[in-house]
């Protein structure tokens, strides 16, 4: 159960998973003493591996919004380069906007998807806090906006699919960012990839944080993991600035409507991704191959239709987002 | 007075309603700025000034220069010198879809806010004439819930920007607002995808659009049309950012500098083609169009 291993360590169990560290404390002593080899202890383990998985089902049955915000956030959760790696082939990243620097927090490049040539673009954390800090968190300063821009458009002169990959907790709150221009860079964003001539294929994998995602995110389609959230500003914002009490971030989580579930009702979404038992974090293949699935779905129906067609049919998709007395 | 007029339309009963409103709000400075009260004090050089002689100067301080927040309404005006303003999507209200309570509902806000402000939302927009040329003009009200742009300001926008390219007139937006509107959470994100994709078409039909940034432009409305003018313009001492002081001091634990993030910084930055004071803004406007025009 190699799968299983990540999650021995007691950093990877989130504080709602409580329950299920005794049950692996278990496991582990049934496994010495099987290694041991001074009892047979095969049939324990093979229940305690499924009183696990029970166990787990019913914990991630009916996550509410402040345990989906834990997964979403988890240190484990497979990154854009995780997913680039498991989802593609002939990967050569591209760096740089061509203006000012190479920003980290955003990756961009090509790619072939089932052999189609395709280019990618996400935001990048990291699985630690050393590679955090060399990602500045995934949270993108202008020149990784830009970056992205400069490639989609690169995709766009060679009729490429353009696939974004979202998880950030927003786009990055700094002086550089402001002298440079970080509204600029987003707004910018926001209105090019409306104009956009190829199909292009949005999914939030863990944290959509606001204008920062959608600055990458106004695909033809846009879809979210299981346990990914989208949401206009951190709940922790919210409750600083709403609640005006940053410990009510639960509250705010809960009232600001942040679930994929929640997206789809709302019709910003298309589709949601099934994530593997336990969330993303616990098997990156699978997720990856989930994920890789829902892309090659909603992006082969995209492939025929004509640049006239895309454009419409993007200009549609947000233009009717809104609910209002008439 | 327009304060008066309002009053003459609502019953007794509406009437004291709307006072204890007024003492109620958090925005009780702002009070100061409607017109009706006889003396207004300045808020940067404190200095009393006679409110007439005030609106007579646009509503700049004649002593230091500063400028005061303009209604959507005090904006036109000054702007189409009372041509004929066909408004759009007037009726339009928002709704509390998600039944959104933070310390207050979003509902009793959003009536609060039509109480005090005598608008239905944060933006006006419609056709109208300024000089010699027809503009489709918007200009947002910050009184309304800080200027957030929630649905309604989202699809006004989008229609305006609809019925320019209709027409083929040019696009200014005047931009006074806070950020997105919390209590619509994803709903107000998608309106700057929305926005932008609108002035995306605009571009494509070959139209332009004059973004002003009025003080304040902050958060998504900055990332999203505020700044997507062909030209940008600002008034002097705007603060015009994308994160607002207060979050960049809590993510840095430093001080910012003095004059970071108004309009002559980001002048300075290259993100403004023009700070303009308000008295040669129509002025300035003018020329802009006649440039498109000829």
């Amino acid at each position: 159960m190699a799968k299983e291993k990540p999650v021995k360590n007691n950093r990877n169990l989130l504080a709602f998973e409580q329950p299920l560290q005794a049950v692996y404390q278990k496991l582990e002593q049934l496994r010495e003493i099987q290694e041991s080899g001074k009892m047979d202890m095969s049939a324990e383990i093979k229940q305690t591996e499924k009183r696990i998985e029970a166990l787990r089902q019913q914990l991630f049955a009916n996550l509410n919004p402040i345990q989906v915000v834990q997964v979403a956030r988890h240190l484990m959760r497979p990154t854009t380069l995780d997913y680039i790696s498991l989802m593609f082939t002939d990967w050569v990243e591209l760096h740089g906007d061509r203006n000012f620097a190479d920003d980290p927090a955003m990756v961009c490049g090509t790619a072939r998807l089932d052999g189609r040539s395709v280019v990618v673009i996400g935001q990048q954390k990291g699985h630690s806090t050393k590679e955090n800090i060399a990602r500045n968190f995934g949270t993108a300063h202008p020149e990784g906006y830009r970056k992205a821009l400069r490639v989609m458009r690169l995709a766009e002169r060679y009729g490429k699919p353009i696939i974004s990959l979202v998880d950030t907790p927003g786009a990055y709150p700094g002086i550089g960012a402001e002298e440079r221009g970080q509204a600029e860079a987003i707004a910018k964003n926001l209105r090019e990839m409306a104009e956009l001539t190829v199909p292009f294929v949005s999914v939030i994998t863990g944290e959509g944080g606001s204008g920062g995602a959608l600055g990458i995110a106004m695909g033809n389609r846009v879809l979210m993991l299981e346990f990914s959230i989208y949401s206009v500003i951190s709940p922790e914002g919210c409750a600083s600035i709403l609640f005006r009490d940053a410990k009510r971030a639960n509250e705010a989580a809960v009232a600001m409507k942040i679930t994929a579930k929640d997206m789809l009702e709302l019709g910003v979404i298309e589709d949601i991704i099934k994530e593997p038992l336990g969330g993303a974090h616990n098997d990156h293949q699978l997720a990856a191959r989930n994920v890789k699935q829902a892309i090659v779905k909603h992006l082969n129906p995209l492939l025929p239709l004509s640049h006239r067609e895309l454009i419409a049919d993007r200009y549609n998709k947000f233009r009717k987002l809104g609910i209002f007395n008439e | 007075m327009k304060s008066i007029i309002i009053a003459s339309d609502l019953s007794i009963h509406d009437w004291f309603k709307k006072k204890k409103l007024q003492r109620e709000t958090e925005y009780t400075r702002e009070k100061l700025d409607i017109p009706g009260n006889l003396w207004v004090k300045c808020y940067k050089c404190a200095q009393t000034l006679y409110s007439k002689e005030l609106e007579a100067n646009l509503k700049v301080c004649p002593k230091c220069g500063y400028h005061f927040k303009l209604t959507s309404a005090e904006r036109i005006k000054q702007l189409t010198n009372g041509s004929p303003f066909q408004e759009i999507a007037a009726n339009l209200t928002s709704k509390d879809f998600l039944g959104f309570t933070d310390t207050k509902p979003y509902a009793k806000r959003i009536d609060e806010s039509i109480m005090k402000t005598s608008h239905k939302d944060a933006i006006v927009v419609g056709l109208t004439r300024i000089g010699e040329h027809d503009v489709a003009l918007g200009a947002m009200d910050f009184a309304f819930m800080g200027g957030s742009v929630g649905s309604v300001v989202g699809e006004k926008i989008a229609r305006l920007i609809e019925a320019a390219v209709e027409k083929k007139l040019p696009v200014i937006i005047f931009s006074s607002s806070g950020g997105m509107r919390m209590q619509e959470s994803i709903m107000s994100l998608m309106q700057m995808a929305k926005s932008s994709a609108a002035l995306g078409r605009l571009r494509e039909n070959g139209l332009p659009y004059i973004a002003v940034c009025t003080d304040p432009t902050t958060g998504g409305t900055t990332a999203s049309f505020a700044m997507l003018g062909d030209i940008n313009i600002s008034e002097p001492g705007a603060l015009i950012c994308f994160a607002g002081p207060r979050v960049i001091e809590q993510t840095i634990k430093q001080k910012l500098p003095p004059g970071f993030q108004r309009s002559e910084f980001l002048l300075a930055h290259g993100m403004l083609d023009i700070v303009v004071e308000r008295k040669k803004l129509k002025e300035t406007l003018i020329n802009l169009l006649n440039f498109f025009k000829n």
